[in-house]
């Protein structure tokens, strides 16, 4: 069941489209927010709040980056994995925080605490290496601070 | 030096508040473009010689003339920022929009009313957080003031804007799939005709703009065309924001005169290469444009200069590779986010992107073979313009092909050596 805020925010976002099809991606990502991805059974509130078929959001679904169709962790960590990141060093960043935590990108830590996802270039490139935990940017990054930033997510 | 777009940057890079940016002069272009017809607008811009600042470079005001105007236009007619900044190396939106909402909330209202647009969207990058926050609020500050809505100050013109948050992918750049994109479908390019001008969003006329190309035109509009082209060292109108990233003493961004040439951003402003590196060469514009190497340093970073040198302006940002990092490595980096980001939606393109990138990250691995640099010559040929859908492919191959040429032994180091001399 879609909350009464979700449907809320989902409700206003119609008011700025020609069209409810229009919403579609705007509506998945609000649900994420409050779910941290998007279930199955979201999905069919969402078909029948937008008068889509789910075999035609899905289609949208899978086609974009951002949109988690699987469960994820607690926190969620994007490391940045595009070209000024990686002159700066991003290949140390990564395997410090896969090797710490014990999982790959696209896992989830045993825990549930944090899941990992490659992501490409954060705009951050004059500080690179970046990263993104939870929508916060994290710059310059370097082992001891990636430890340091680490004790912020429980 | 005159500053238009980051003059009113705080130092604690908080954005500027809707009072700090009136005090500043804000929303006197605005004032100024209504008390025009749209098309003295359009015609102002034109004289300017703005040119899109998302990488394409296509002249601003010609761009807005093919849009039908008058009562006869279809309605209602769109008006789009492209802020979905994802150019591997490129990060001068994000400052823009971050630090002074206003200006681009500003520059969209003057460049709607100009085609005569309804609504607004900004299509924003949906990792850009801050700046979604601090947009959000700046548009609601903006309706509360009535420099958005109803009957914009008194004037009888009438524009809404909406802000969409993308959920990520690099086609959405591309002007035709960002259209499908906010309609809420794949986003995949259309073919152009019919061209967004006259058919774009849901059918009607809809411009999309890069955010940098849009803070400038309010400026034009208060300022007027002679000033903006005075601001420019060389023909191309205006100032441009330009950025160094990679293993330069001092990485940052700057707004300089267009035209500055890539020797004084790479020196006066990023403080030269770290101590103990080389300087190999660099992307003048990001991701998809051209390297360039020692002997280019001294060209004008504008439209037509970097374009003779054989390259792109692109964004302007540059990405610089030095003497201690693999080039190889390098160009698999950029080949691997392409291969990526191509939509699929046509075969050249993901069939050949992730060959390359298949080839040069086995020849990163030492698993490299000598028919493999005609395979990579090939591919810069197999993915040209006119080969594809739209330009991704294209712009996808230009850092292999420049690197193949000004790189070349390296390239072959990797397969005689069987290994990536640099790990």
């Amino acid at each position: 069941m879609l909350t009464a805020e979700e449907r809320r925010e989902i409700e206003e976002k119609l008011t700025q489209y020609p069209t409810r099809q229009a919403v579609c991606i705007d509506a998945m990502l609000i649900v994420q927010r409050h779910q941290g991805w998007v279930s199955d059974e979201s999905m069919h509130d969402l078909s029948d709040l937008l008068g889509l078929s789910v075999a035609d959001m899905d289609g949208v679904a899978t086609f974009y980056n951002l949109i988690r169709r699987k469960p994820v962790g607690r926190h969620v960590a994007l490391i940045c994995d595009s070209v000024s990141c990686w002159i700066m060093g991003c290949e140390r960043v990564r395997d410090h925080l896969c090797g710490r935590l014990g999982a790959q990108l696209g896992e989830t830590t045993a825990d549930g605490r944090f899941t990992l996802l490659p992501i490409v270039c954060l705009g951050a490139c004059d500080h690179a290496p970046a990263m993104m935990i939870d929508g916060k940017l994290y710059e310059d990054l370097n082992v001891e601070q990636i430890e340091e930033v680490l004790t912020h997510y429980d | 030096m005159e500053k238009p777009l980051t003059g009113n940057f705080r130092p604690d890079k908080e954005a500027v508040s809707l009072a700090e940016y009136e005090r500043a002069g804000g929303y006197q272009g605005l004032r100024r473009a209504l008390s025009m017809a749209p098309v003295e607008v359009v015609e102002l811009v034109k004289r300017s010689n703005l040119r899109g600042r998302g990488g394409a470079g296509f002249p601003t005001g010609m761009k807005w003339s093919f849009v039908p105007m008058g009562k006869e236009a279809p309605h209602p007619k769109y008006l789009v920022a492209n802020a979905d900044e994802m150019e591997p190396g490129t990060f001068k939106d994000r400052a823009l929009m971050e630090r002074d909402p206003h200006q681009l909330i500003e520059g969209m209202i003057v460049s709607a009313y100009a085609i005569e647009a309804d609504i607004g969207y900004i299509f924003l990058r949906g990792e850009y957080e801050c700046s979604h926050d601090r947009l959000s609020r700046a548009i609601a500050e903006a309706r509360a003031s009535n420099y958005i809505g109803r009957n914009i100050m008194g004037s009888g013109y009438s524009l809404e804007i909406h802000l969409h948050v993308s959920a990520g992918r690099y086609i959405c750049g591309e002007e035709t799939a960002l259209l499908n994109a906010l309609e809420g479908k794949r986003a995949h390019p259309r073919t152009k005709p019919p061209f967004p001008q006259v058919s774009g969003l849901w059918g009607k006329p809809t411009i999309v703009q890069n955010v940098e190309t849009l803070c400038n035109v309010h400026h034009i509009v208060d300022k007027g065309p002679d000033w903006f082209r005075g601001l420019s060292r060389t023909e191309d109108g205006g100032t441009k924001l330009f950025g160094v990233s990679g293993k330069v003493k001092k990485p940052g961004l700057w707004e300089l005169p267009m035209g500055t040439p890539m020797r004084e951003i790479l020196e006066d402003h990023a403080g030269g290469m770290c101590d103990g590196l080389l300087f190999r060469g660099l992307l003048p514009g990001g991701a998809s444009t051209d390297f360039l190497v020692a002997e280019h340093l001294d060209t004008p970073m504008d439209y037509g200069n970097v374009q003779r040198a054989g390259s792109r302006l692109g964004t302007g940002t540059m990405v610089v590779l030095d003497d201690r990092t693999c080039p190889v490595g390098m160009v698999w980096n950029l080949e691997h986010f392409f291969a990526q980001e191509s939509c699929g939606w046509c075969t050249p393109c993901w069939s050949g992107l992730a060959w390359t990138e298949k080839i040069l990250f086995a020849m990163e691995q030492g698993k490299g073979i000598r028919r493999d640099l005609d395979t990579l010559i090939f591919q810069t040929k197999f993915l040209a313009p006119g080969n594809t859908f739209c330009a991704f492919a294209p712009g996808a191959v230009e850092p292999l092909q420049s690197a193949l040429k000004y790189f070349a032994d390296d390239f072959r180091r990797h397969v005689d050596e069987q290994r990536c001399p640099w790990r």
